[in-house]
């Protein structure tokens, strides 16, 4: 019930006075209204739910949040202080470690 | 899709679950908040995919499931009356009331329309002047700025043949409700993300310091979800509760400012009952005095019809984390989706009609874990 999809925002309109905006979910193009997220531009990404925009999402936020999940395995390795074994080594292409 | 598919990344996924299991040392019992993330830990089985000693145990947060019994039996009173139009999301058609649901009303002659949006109300109603358009009003904090808005709009636009059914339920009561029960298990919370979007979080932040309890905002996604299960795990190891905003691209600490107000000028705190919880005391939103002629309760004359729950079902135990869908006897026998005996199996964010539509009755961890070696 509180499902907000993620959508880019393609174009601005007025309806009687409330802000709106078409926008994209992958291909499928929706109404939504921007009352709520005022500031929200073409091709800004809006977390929309029953067709009110509720969120704009900070694309800065989001990459830095992801980046850091991503390289979670390697920064995790680097703290245990043990070498990563499971790509081969790029000089042999051996194992460095047998993989469990 | 852009911000969808990367949360659902598996290599992710996998580190995440490594740091959870490196950091953990004893077991832990966390509560998702969210109906929408219970659905999500179990469509992608990621309670089976952490360590054993993190226990997910499934919140209230289904607008649908909580519902009492009575106002779902006056709302299918108003949608039996002749020239109304009864608007409502589409969670809320198959959910029983005392004399079946709102389909069988639809099969009957009833007026039942599904909307999208609640502005779309505003449209019908336009479009039917010599009809009753009634909207059902339900929803936690998230919904509210959009259902607030359709009212706002009737009176802006002079639309007089509107009104609304309101059922708003509020997320932070619920939870202290269920950290106040002598029974609790629960040891942190992951938030529900886009309520605090709505909300913002500081409204919690005097729950983490009253029972200290880690409290993270949480997404949806799975990746979401680890990373809040993760951020609950590294509190609960090193003592500390605090809360974390595990949604930083889509929730800040004042929430949405505009979507406040808006509910402010609409709305108004009021007690409310939950179906399986009874009376939480200040829990819900009900018009305020100034938007009291869209009132559809008063409108239609219903404030009369009164139910009583019936008692076989557990929904009330499993909704405050006590049980376990699997714990019921009933469970995907005589209760299921068809034919859900209470609330957790009426919609399918409830904690019950998610283990069903899974599988979950069907087939239990040992062979699953066996059939995947």
């Amino acid at each position: 019930m509180c499902l907000a999809i993620p959508g880019r925002i393609s174009s601005l309109h007025d309806a009687i006075g409330v802000p709106m905006a078409k926008v994209d979910f992958g291909g499928i193009t929706r109404d939504a209204c921007l009352a709520y997220v005022p500031e929200a531009q073409i091709g800004d990404y809006v977390l929309v739910h029953v067709g009110f925009a509720i969120s704009r999402i900070d694309e800065e936020e989001a990459t830095r949040t992801y980046q850091y999940l991503a390289e979670m395995d390697q920064l995790s390795e680097l703290d245990d202080g043990e070498p990563y074994h499971g790509e081969p080594d790029p000089g042999t292409g051996d194992f460095v470690h047998e993989v469990p | 899709m852009k911000y969808l598919d990367e949360y659902r990344d598996q290599r992710v996924a996998g580190n995440l679950i490594e740091e959870i299991k490196r950091t953990i040392t004893r077991p832990w019992v966390l509560m998702e908040v969210c109906g929408g993330q219970t659905h999500s830990i179990v469509k992608y089985g990621l309670d089976r995919l952490l360590p054993e000693q993190v226990e997910l145990v499934h919140g209230p947060g289904c607008p649908v499931c909580v519902t009492s019994l009575e106002t779902i039996d006056r709302a299918h009173a108003i949608a039996r009356m002749p020239d109304v139009i009864f608007c409502s999301f589409g969670d809320m058609l198959r959910v029983p009331g005392t004399h079946g649901d709102l389909f069988k009303i639809k099969s009957e002659g009833g007026i039942v329309r599904v909307v999208y949006s609640p502005l779309d109300c505003l449209k019908i109603a336009r479009a039917n002047p010599d009809k009753q358009v009634v909207f059902f009003a339900i929803g936690f904090e998230t919904t509210a700025p959009a259902n607030a808005m359709s009212v706002w709009e009737a009176r802006r636009h002079g639309i007089t043949n509107f009104s609304v059914l309101v059922s708003h339920v509020l997320v932070p009561p619920a939870m202290r409700g269920i950290l106040d029960s002598p029974n609790n298990r629960v040891q942190a919370f992951l938030g529900p993300g886009h309520v605090c979007a709505i909300s913002g979080w500081t409204e919690y932040e005097p729950i983490v310091d009253r029972y200290r309890v880690p409290v993270v905002v949480t997404g949806f996604e799975p990746i979401d979800i680890l990373q809040g299960v993760l951020l609950c795990v590294q509190q609960l190891e090193q003592g500390r509760a605090e809360l974390e905003n595990g949604y930083a691209r889509a929730v800040q600490r004042k929430g949405n400012a505009a979507a406040r107000e808006m509910i402010g000028r609409v709305f108004r705190v009021c007690d409310r009952a939950w179906r399986g919880l009874g009376v939480i005391p200040q829990s819900g939103y009900s018009l305020t005095g100034e938007f009291s002629a869209y009132d559809a309760e008063s409108r239609f004359d219903v404030s009369r019809i009164h139910a009583v729950e019936p008692a076989v079902c557990m929904s009330g135990e499993i909704l405050k984390g006590l049980m376990k869908p699997l714990d019921c006897p009933a469970f995907g026998r005589e209760c299921n989706p068809e034919n859900p005996l209470g609330a957790t199996m009426v919609s399918a964010e409830g904690a019950c009609a998610a283990y069903y539509s899974y599988g979950r009755h069907l087939v239990d961890a040992h062979s699953l874990a066996a059939g995947s070696r």
